[in-house]
Protein backbone atom coordinates (compact mmCIF):
# COMPACT_ATOMS: atom_id res chain seq x y z
CA UNK A 1 0.00 0.00 0.00
CA UNK A 2 1.27 3.44 -0.85
CA UNK A 3 0.33 6.52 1.13
CA UNK A 4 1.10 10.20 1.04
CA UNK A 5 1.49 12.24 4.17
CA UNK A 6 1.48 16.02 3.95
CA UNK A 7 2.65 18.19 6.81
CA UNK A 8 1.91 21.92 6.97
CA UNK A 9 2.41 24.67 9.51
CA UNK A 10 -0.80 25.16 11.46
CA UNK A 11 -3.01 27.83 9.91
CA UNK A 12 -3.21 29.90 13.07
CA UNK A 13 0.59 30.10 13.26
CA UNK A 14 2.49 32.62 11.20
CA UNK A 15 4.43 30.80 8.46
CA UNK A 16 7.44 33.00 7.64
CA UNK A 17 8.51 30.75 4.78
CA UNK A 18 5.09 30.75 3.11
CA UNK A 19 4.89 34.50 3.57
CA UNK A 20 8.28 35.00 1.89
CA UNK A 21 7.28 32.77 -1.03
CA UNK A 22 4.02 34.69 -1.41
CA UNK A 23 5.85 38.01 -1.62
CA UNK A 24 8.37 36.56 -4.10
CA UNK A 25 5.47 35.40 -6.26
CA UNK A 26 3.97 38.86 -6.00
CA UNK A 27 7.25 40.41 -7.13
CA UNK A 28 7.24 37.98 -10.06
CA UNK A 29 3.94 39.37 -11.24
CA UNK A 30 1.58 36.86 -9.63
CA UNK A 31 -0.24 39.59 -7.77
CA UNK A 32 -3.40 37.60 -7.07
CA UNK A 33 -1.76 35.06 -4.76
CA UNK A 34 -3.42 35.59 -1.41
CA UNK A 35 -1.51 33.13 0.75
CA UNK A 36 1.06 30.34 0.53
CA UNK A 37 1.76 27.64 3.06
CA UNK A 38 5.02 25.75 2.62
CA UNK A 39 4.90 22.15 3.82
CA UNK A 40 6.47 18.75 3.38
CA UNK A 41 5.28 15.68 1.57
CA UNK A 42 6.18 12.04 2.32
CA UNK A 43 5.43 9.04 0.11
CA UNK A 44 5.33 5.94 2.26
CA UNK A 45 5.14 2.32 1.09
CA UNK A 46 3.64 -0.06 3.62
CA UNK A 47 3.73 -3.82 3.67
CA UNK A 48 0.04 -4.37 4.25
CA UNK A 49 -3.31 -4.61 2.47
CA UNK A 50 -5.26 -3.61 5.54
CA UNK A 51 -6.33 -0.02 4.98
CA UNK A 52 -7.54 0.62 8.50
CA UNK A 53 -4.34 -0.74 10.02
CA UNK A 54 -2.27 1.32 7.57
CA UNK A 55 -4.14 4.50 8.42
CA UNK A 56 -3.74 3.87 12.12
CA UNK A 57 0.00 3.27 11.69
CA UNK A 58 0.38 6.39 9.55
CA UNK A 59 -1.38 8.47 12.18
CA UNK A 60 1.04 7.20 14.82
CA UNK A 61 3.97 7.99 12.51
CA UNK A 62 2.73 11.55 12.16
CA UNK A 63 2.21 12.03 15.88
CA UNK A 64 5.55 10.53 16.83
CA UNK A 65 7.88 11.79 14.13
CA UNK A 66 6.64 13.16 10.81
CA UNK A 67 4.88 16.21 12.25
CA UNK A 68 5.54 18.35 15.28
CA UNK A 69 1.94 18.85 16.32
CA UNK A 70 2.84 21.88 18.42
CA UNK A 71 3.23 23.90 15.23
CA UNK A 72 2.24 21.56 12.38
CA UNK A 73 -0.79 19.65 11.14
CA UNK A 74 -0.88 16.65 8.83
CA UNK A 75 -3.04 14.97 6.21
CA UNK A 76 -2.94 11.29 5.27
CA UNK A 77 -3.98 10.02 1.86
CA UNK A 78 -3.92 6.41 0.62
CA UNK A 79 -2.65 6.46 -2.98
CA UNK A 80 -2.66 2.76 -3.89
CA UNK A 81 -4.44 -0.05 -2.11
CA UNK A 82 -2.31 -2.85 -3.58
CA UNK A 83 1.22 -3.60 -2.51
CA UNK A 84 3.69 -1.66 -4.58
CA UNK B 1 30.38 16.40 39.49
CA UNK B 2 30.46 13.78 36.79
CA UNK B 3 29.29 15.41 33.56
CA UNK B 4 28.22 13.78 30.30
CA UNK B 5 28.16 15.56 26.95
CA UNK B 6 26.01 13.73 24.42
CA UNK B 7 27.44 13.44 20.92
CA UNK B 8 25.02 12.96 18.04
CA UNK B 9 26.22 12.65 14.46
CA UNK B 10 26.42 16.32 13.50
CA UNK B 11 26.91 17.77 16.98
CA UNK B 12 29.54 20.50 16.72
CA UNK B 13 29.56 22.26 20.08
CA UNK B 14 30.28 19.09 22.06
CA UNK B 15 33.98 19.82 22.52
CA UNK B 16 33.30 23.41 23.59
CA UNK B 17 31.00 22.22 26.37
CA UNK B 18 33.46 19.48 27.33
CA UNK B 19 36.24 22.07 27.54
CA UNK B 20 34.28 24.37 29.84
CA UNK B 21 33.23 21.58 32.19
CA UNK B 22 36.54 19.74 32.24
CA UNK B 23 39.20 22.42 31.86
CA UNK B 24 37.57 25.62 33.05
CA UNK B 25 35.56 24.14 35.93
CA UNK B 26 37.75 21.11 36.59
CA UNK B 27 34.91 18.58 36.53
CA UNK B 28 35.13 14.92 35.57
CA UNK B 29 33.60 14.96 32.10
CA UNK B 30 32.95 12.33 29.49
CA UNK B 31 31.34 12.11 26.08
CA UNK B 32 28.23 9.97 25.64
CA UNK B 33 27.55 8.51 22.19
CA UNK B 34 24.07 8.73 20.69
CA UNK B 35 23.88 4.92 20.57
CA UNK B 36 24.72 4.50 24.24
CA UNK B 37 21.90 3.11 26.32
CA UNK B 38 23.30 4.27 29.65
CA UNK B 39 24.77 7.50 31.00
CA UNK B 40 28.00 6.10 32.52
CA UNK B 41 27.02 7.39 35.95
CA UNK B 42 26.90 11.03 34.86
CA UNK B 43 25.03 13.43 37.11
CA UNK B 44 24.77 16.33 34.67
CA UNK B 45 23.78 15.68 31.06
CA UNK B 46 24.38 18.31 28.38
CA UNK B 47 22.93 18.11 24.88
CA UNK B 48 25.19 20.38 22.83
CA UNK B 49 24.54 22.47 19.76
CA UNK B 50 25.13 21.51 16.17
CA UNK B 51 23.13 19.86 13.41
CA UNK B 52 22.24 16.48 14.84
CA UNK B 53 21.46 14.04 12.01
CA UNK B 54 21.79 16.94 9.59
CA UNK B 55 18.63 18.49 11.07
CA UNK B 56 16.71 16.13 8.77
CA UNK B 57 12.94 16.56 9.04
CA UNK B 58 13.18 19.21 11.80
CA UNK B 59 15.94 20.38 14.12
CA UNK B 60 16.33 17.75 16.84
CA UNK B 61 13.58 15.46 15.51
CA UNK B 62 15.79 12.48 14.70
CA UNK B 63 18.07 12.94 17.72
CA UNK B 64 15.05 12.83 20.03
CA UNK B 65 14.61 9.18 19.02
CA UNK B 66 18.27 8.18 19.49
CA UNK B 67 18.89 5.32 21.96
CA UNK B 68 20.69 7.58 24.44
CA UNK B 69 17.60 9.76 24.77
CA UNK B 70 15.66 7.01 26.58
CA UNK B 71 18.33 7.14 29.28
CA UNK B 72 18.31 10.95 29.28
CA UNK B 73 14.52 10.86 29.78
CA UNK B 74 14.87 8.50 32.74
CA UNK B 75 17.57 10.76 34.19
CA UNK B 76 15.32 13.81 33.82
CA UNK B 77 12.31 12.01 35.30
CA UNK B 78 14.44 11.08 38.30
CA UNK B 79 15.22 14.78 38.82
CA UNK B 80 18.73 14.76 37.34
CA UNK B 81 19.87 18.01 35.72
CA UNK B 82 19.74 18.20 31.91
CA UNK B 83 20.90 21.18 29.86
CA UNK B 84 20.13 21.58 26.16
CA UNK B 85 21.92 24.26 24.18
CA UNK B 86 20.73 25.43 20.75
CA UNK B 87 20.24 22.20 18.78
CA UNK B 88 20.28 20.43 22.16
CA UNK B 89 17.31 22.62 23.16
CA UNK B 90 15.51 21.52 20.00
CA UNK B 91 16.22 17.89 20.90
CA UNK B 92 14.63 18.46 24.33
CA UNK B 93 11.57 20.03 22.66
CA UNK B 94 11.23 17.17 20.18
CA UNK B 95 11.69 14.63 22.98
CA UNK B 96 8.86 16.41 24.85
CA UNK B 97 11.11 16.97 27.84
CA UNK B 98 10.28 20.65 27.38
CA UNK B 99 7.10 22.22 25.97
CA UNK B 100 6.89 24.17 22.71
CA UNK B 101 8.71 24.09 19.39
CA UNK B 102 11.19 26.18 17.44
CA UNK B 103 10.57 27.27 13.90
CA UNK B 104 12.46 29.14 11.21
CA UNK B 105 13.57 32.58 12.41
CA UNK B 106 10.86 35.11 11.60
CA UNK B 107 13.14 37.05 9.24
CA UNK B 108 14.27 33.77 7.58
CA UNK B 109 17.88 34.66 8.34
CA UNK B 110 20.51 32.67 10.19
CA UNK B 111 21.39 34.91 13.13
CA UNK B 112 24.97 34.81 14.39
CA UNK B 113 25.49 37.63 16.89
CA UNK B 114 25.57 38.55 20.56
CA UNK B 115 22.21 39.03 22.25
CA UNK B 116 21.17 40.37 25.62
CA UNK B 117 19.20 38.13 27.92
CA UNK B 118 17.24 38.86 31.04
CA UNK B 119 17.52 36.20 33.73
CA UNK B 120 13.93 35.90 34.93
CA UNK B 121 14.63 33.77 37.99
CA UNK B 122 17.68 32.69 39.94
CA UNK B 123 16.20 29.96 42.13
CA UNK B 124 17.33 27.21 39.76
CA UNK B 125 20.63 25.29 39.72
CA UNK B 126 21.19 26.77 36.26
CA UNK B 127 20.79 30.39 37.32
CA UNK B 128 21.75 30.56 41.00
CA UNK B 129 24.97 32.45 40.21
CA UNK B 130 23.03 35.21 38.43
CA UNK B 131 20.88 37.88 40.01
CA UNK B 132 17.15 37.81 39.24
CA UNK B 133 16.51 40.42 36.57
CA UNK B 134 20.21 40.53 35.60
CA UNK B 135 20.93 41.27 31.94
CA UNK B 136 23.68 39.10 30.46
CA UNK B 137 25.23 38.86 27.01
CA UNK B 138 25.56 35.62 25.06
CA UNK B 139 26.10 34.68 21.44
CA UNK B 140 23.42 33.03 19.33
CA UNK B 141 23.98 31.14 16.07
CA UNK B 142 20.86 29.57 14.64
CA UNK B 143 18.39 29.64 11.79
CA UNK B 144 15.52 28.00 13.66
CA UNK B 145 15.20 29.47 17.11
CA UNK B 146 11.81 31.08 16.80
CA UNK B 147 10.08 29.66 19.90
CA UNK B 148 6.38 28.99 19.50
CA UNK B 149 3.52 27.39 21.34
CA UNK B 150 -0.22 27.92 21.67
CA UNK B 151 -1.38 31.00 23.59
CA UNK B 152 -2.69 28.79 26.41
CA UNK B 153 0.59 26.89 26.63
CA UNK B 154 2.55 30.17 26.70
CA UNK B 155 0.28 31.49 29.45
CA UNK B 156 0.88 28.30 31.42
CA UNK B 157 4.65 28.75 31.00
CA UNK B 158 4.42 32.28 32.37
CA UNK B 159 2.20 31.23 35.28
CA UNK B 160 4.62 28.44 36.23
CA UNK B 161 7.61 30.78 35.84
CA UNK B 162 9.11 28.42 33.28
CA UNK B 163 10.46 31.24 31.11
CA UNK B 164 14.02 31.55 32.42
CA UNK B 165 15.67 33.72 29.77
CA UNK B 166 14.23 36.40 27.50
CA UNK B 167 15.74 38.40 24.66
CA UNK B 168 15.90 42.03 25.76
CA UNK B 169 17.57 45.32 24.84
CA UNK B 170 20.89 46.03 26.61
CA UNK B 171 19.00 48.01 29.27
CA UNK B 172 16.74 45.03 30.00
CA UNK B 173 13.65 46.36 28.23
CA UNK B 174 11.50 44.09 26.10
CA UNK B 175 11.94 45.30 22.53
CA UNK B 176 11.03 43.40 19.34
CA UNK B 177 14.12 44.90 17.68
CA UNK B 178 16.30 42.84 20.07
CA UNK B 179 14.32 39.62 19.60
CA UNK B 180 16.20 38.57 16.49
CA UNK B 181 14.47 35.26 15.82
CA UNK B 182 10.94 36.47 16.55
CA UNK B 183 10.32 34.11 19.47
CA UNK B 184 6.92 34.27 21.12
CA UNK B 185 7.15 36.48 24.21
CA UNK B 186 10.88 36.88 23.49
CA UNK B 187 11.54 33.47 25.00
CA UNK B 188 15.20 32.41 24.81
CA UNK B 189 15.21 29.66 27.43
CA UNK B 190 12.63 27.53 29.24
CA UNK B 191 12.75 25.09 32.13
CA UNK B 192 10.44 22.17 32.88
CA UNK B 193 7.97 22.42 35.75
CA UNK B 194 10.22 20.50 38.08
CA UNK B 195 13.12 22.86 37.38
CA UNK B 196 15.77 20.29 36.39
CA UNK B 197 15.64 20.46 32.57
CA UNK B 198 16.68 23.72 30.91
CA UNK B 199 16.85 24.47 27.20
CA UNK B 200 18.15 27.68 25.63
CA UNK B 201 19.05 28.84 22.15
CA UNK B 202 22.05 31.02 23.12
CA UNK B 203 25.48 29.48 23.69
CA UNK B 204 26.80 29.85 27.27
CA UNK B 205 29.80 27.62 26.42
CA UNK B 206 30.98 30.22 23.91
CA UNK B 207 31.30 32.91 26.56
CA UNK B 208 32.78 31.11 29.53
CA UNK B 209 36.43 32.19 29.46
CA UNK B 210 38.29 35.48 29.63
CA UNK B 211 40.14 34.65 26.44
CA UNK B 212 36.82 34.75 24.59
CA UNK B 213 36.14 38.28 25.79
CA UNK B 214 32.97 37.37 27.67
CA UNK B 215 32.41 35.13 30.68
CA UNK B 216 28.67 35.66 31.16
CA UNK B 217 27.99 32.00 30.34
CA UNK B 218 30.32 30.53 32.93
CA UNK B 219 27.97 31.19 35.85
CA UNK B 220 25.41 28.85 34.31
CA UNK B 221 27.78 25.88 34.39
CA UNK B 222 29.32 26.96 37.70
CA UNK B 223 25.88 27.14 39.31
CA UNK B 224 25.10 23.58 38.20
CA UNK B 225 28.40 22.28 39.54
CA UNK B 226 27.95 24.16 42.78
CA UNK B 227 24.40 22.96 43.39
CA UNK B 228 25.42 19.35 42.85
CA UNK B 229 28.56 19.42 44.96
CA UNK B 230 27.80 21.56 47.97
CA UNK B 231 24.34 23.06 48.01
CA UNK B 232 24.66 26.48 49.55
CA UNK B 233 28.41 26.67 49.09
CA UNK B 234 30.05 28.92 46.55
CA UNK B 235 33.28 27.29 45.46
CA UNK B 236 35.64 29.54 43.60
CA UNK B 237 35.10 29.13 39.91
CA UNK B 238 38.25 27.38 38.78
CA UNK B 239 39.63 30.41 37.02
CA UNK B 240 43.05 29.31 38.16
CA UNK B 241 42.56 25.84 36.76
CA UNK B 242 41.91 27.33 33.35
CA UNK B 243 45.19 26.91 31.61
CA UNK B 244 44.74 27.66 27.94
CA UNK B 245 46.88 25.19 26.06
CA UNK B 246 47.30 27.37 23.04
CA UNK B 247 48.84 30.82 23.37
CA UNK B 248 46.34 33.64 23.45
CA UNK B 249 45.55 34.93 20.06
CA UNK B 250 44.86 38.61 19.74
CA UNK B 251 42.69 37.93 16.71
CA UNK B 252 40.06 36.42 18.96
CA UNK B 253 39.53 39.74 20.70
CA UNK B 254 38.84 42.00 17.79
Amino acid sequence: MRARVEVYPRREILDPQGKAIRSALERSGFDRVQAVRAGKSFEIDLETDDRAAAEAALKRMCEQLLANTVVEEYEIEILEEARP
Amino acid sequence: MRCGVVVFPGSNCDHDVYHVLKHVLGQETTFLWHEDTGLKGCELIVLPGGWSYGDYLRGGAMAALAPVMAAVKRHAEAGGPVLGICNGFQVLLEAKLLPGATRRNAALRFECRDVHLKVERNDLPFTRRYAAGQVIRMPIAHGEGNYEDSAEALDRLERNRQVVLRYVAPDGALDPAWNFNGSARAIAGVVNERGNVLGLMPHPERCAEEVLGNTDGLALFAGLVESAARPGARPAVAAKAAKPKAPRRAALRR
